[in-house]
C-alpha cells in the first residue's frame, strides 16, 4: 500500500488497471441488468417491480461503501500524510454521491407501487438521505479547499465524523420499526431466491468494478490538474525572473 | 514514540469516540425513532384517543372482512406476540395488501378500542421469491428462499 503512495508509481499502475476495471465492469453490469430486466421471472407479490432490485441494491451498497472509502482515505491522510490519500477521497466522493442518489431515486420509484408512497420518513430512508447531504457537503468542502487553498485536514476530519452514519444506515432497519424491510442478505444467509440472487450478485460485482474504474479515472484527472497548476506556477515564476525590470502591465 | 504513531493512536481513539457516541445516540433513539408501533407496544402503552400514530404488523390470515358498503374493511394486526389489534379502514386498499403480509396503518385509536386507519401502506418483507410460488405465506416463502439459495446458506 505504502509503495503506491508515490504518485508516479500509482500512475503507472492506474494506466493499465483502469481500462481493465472499466471494461470488465461495464460488461458485467450491462449483462446483469439485461438478465435482471428480461430473463428473471416476476416476484410473487411485487410482480415486475422486483427488477429495480438489480440497480437499487448495488447502488445502495456502493453509496455506503464510498463513504467507508472516504473515511479510510481520510484516516490515511491524517496519520501517514500520504499525498494520494486526499486525492483518493476527493475522487470517491462524486461517484459515491451519484450511487447514493440512484439508490434514493430507484427506492422511491419502487416504493410507490409496493408501499403505496413515494417517500416516508422512516429510519432507513432518512439516514440514506442524510448520507446524500453528507456527500454534497464533503464535495463542497473539498472543492473550496482546492480552489481557495487551505488544509485538506478539515475535509478529512469531516470524512471521519460522517462515517458514523454508515453503521446507522446499516442497522436502521434492525433497531427501529421501519417501513423498509429488514436486510435480505446478512452474513452467510439470504432471503432472496437464487433466481434473483445470482444476477444481483453479478450486478454488485459489475457496479463495484465500474466504481473502481471511475475512482481511478478521477484520481488521474486530479493528479494531472495539480501538475498543470504546478507547472503554470513555475512558468509564472520563471517569467517574472526573466522579465525583471519590465513593467507588469506589458507582460499581460 | 514517533509522531506518526501518536497520530495513529489519536485518530483511532477519536474514531472510536465518535462512532461510539453516534451509536449510543442512535441506540437510545430506538424507542423514539420507530416508524410505527407494533400491536404489543400499542397494547402495553396505548396512545391517547385521537392522537395520530402508526400501527404496523402482519395482517392476521382469515381476519380480513369487508363491510356491507364494500369499501370499509376490518382486520386484525399481529406482531411478534399473540397480541392482535383490530383495525378499521375506509378506502382503496394498496395492491400488495393481502392477508398474512405486512401493513403499516396511519390513523388513531377510536373510543371503541378499534384503530381507525386513514391511510394504509403495504410493507414488503425481506423475502424475494419468484411468481410460480405465489400464494405462499411469509414463513413458507422464507423457507423456500432459504432452501433455494445457493452458497450463502449454511
Amino acid at each position: 500500500m505504502h509503495i503506491y503512495a508515490n504518485p508516479t508509481r500509482f500512475l503507472s499502475l492506474a494506466k493499465w488497471l483502469m481500462p481493465l476495471l472499466f471494461w470488465s465492469g461495464l460488461v458485467l453490469s450491462v449483462g446483469a441488468l439485461a438478465w435482471g430486466l428480461v430473463a428473471v421471472p416476476p416476484d410473487r407479490l411485487m410482480g415486475e417491480t422486483v427488477r429495480i432490485l438489480f440497480i437499487h441494491v448495488p447502488a445502495a451498497w456502493l453509496g455506503m461503501g464510498g463513504w467507508a472509502g472516504i473515511a479510510i482515505s481520510s484516516a490515511m491522510l491524517l496519520i501517514w500524510k500520504h499525498p494520494l490519500a486526499a486525492i483518493a477521497a476527493r475522487a470517491i466522493a462524486v461517484p459515491g454521491m451519484v450511487f447514493c442518489a440512484i439508490c434514493l431515486a430507484t427506492g422511491s420509484i419502487w416504493g410507490r407501487p409496493t408501499w403505496g408512497t413515494w417517500w416516508e420518513w422512516d429510519g432507513r430512508l432518512t439516514s440514506m438521505l442524510v448520507l446524500l447531504f453528507l456527500y454534497v457537503g464533503y464535495i463542497a468542502l473539498t472543492q473550496a479547499t482546492a480552489r481557495e487553498g487551505g488544509s485538506s485536514k478539515i475535509a478529512a476530519i469531516f470524512g471521519l465524523v460522517g462515517a458514523v452514519n454508515v453503521p446507522i444506515i446499516n442497522r436502521s432497519v434492525v433497531w427501529w420499526n421501519s417501513l423498509h424491510q429488514p436486510p435480505s442478505i446478512t452474513a452467510g444467509k439470504s432471503a432472496i431466491d437464487a433466481t434473483f440472487l445470482v444476477p444481483l450478485l453479478v450486478a454488485v460485482v459489475g457496479f463495484s468494478l465500474l466504481f473502481g474504474a471511475i475512482v481511478l479515472m478521477r484520481m488521474r484527472a486530479l493528479i494531472a490538474e495539480q501538475q498543470v497548476e504546478a507547472r503554470l506556477r513555475r512558468r509564472a515564476l520563471d517569467d517574472d525572473a526573466s522579465a525583471a525590470g519590465v513593467p507588469v502591465m506589458e507582460q499581460a | 514514540m514517533k509522531a506518526k504513531h501518536q497520530r495513529l493512536i489519536l485518530i483511532i481513539a477519536a474514531l472510536i469516540a465518535i462512532i461510539g457516541a453516534g451509536l449510543i445516540a442512535a441506540w437510545t433513539l430506538r424507542n423514539q425513532a420507530n416508524y410505527f408501533y407494533l400491536p404489543e407496544q400499542m397494547a402495553a402503552t396505548p396512545p391517547a384517543v385521537g392522537q395520530a400514530v402508526r400501527l404496523g404488523g402482519m395482517v392476521r390470515p382469515g381476519s380480513l372482512s369487508t363491510q356491507a358498503d364494500g369499501v370499509t374493511v376490518n382486520f386484525m394486526v399481529t406482531g411478534n406476540t399473540d397480541d392482535a389489534f383490530p383495525v378499521r379502514y375506509h378506502g382503496i386498499l394498496p395492491d400488495l395488501f393481502v392477508e398474512g403480509s405486512g401493513v403499516v396503518a396511519e390513523g388513531s385509536l377510536g373510543t371503541d378500542g378499534v384503530f381507525v386507519a386513514t391511510n394504509l401502506l403495504a410493507k414488503h418483507d425481506e423475502n424475494y421469491v419468484p411468481k410460480e410460488l405465489e400464494g405462499m405465506g411469509s414463513a413458507q416463502a422464507a423457507q423456500m428462499a432459504a432452501d433455494t439459495t445457493i452458497g450463502l446458506t449454511q
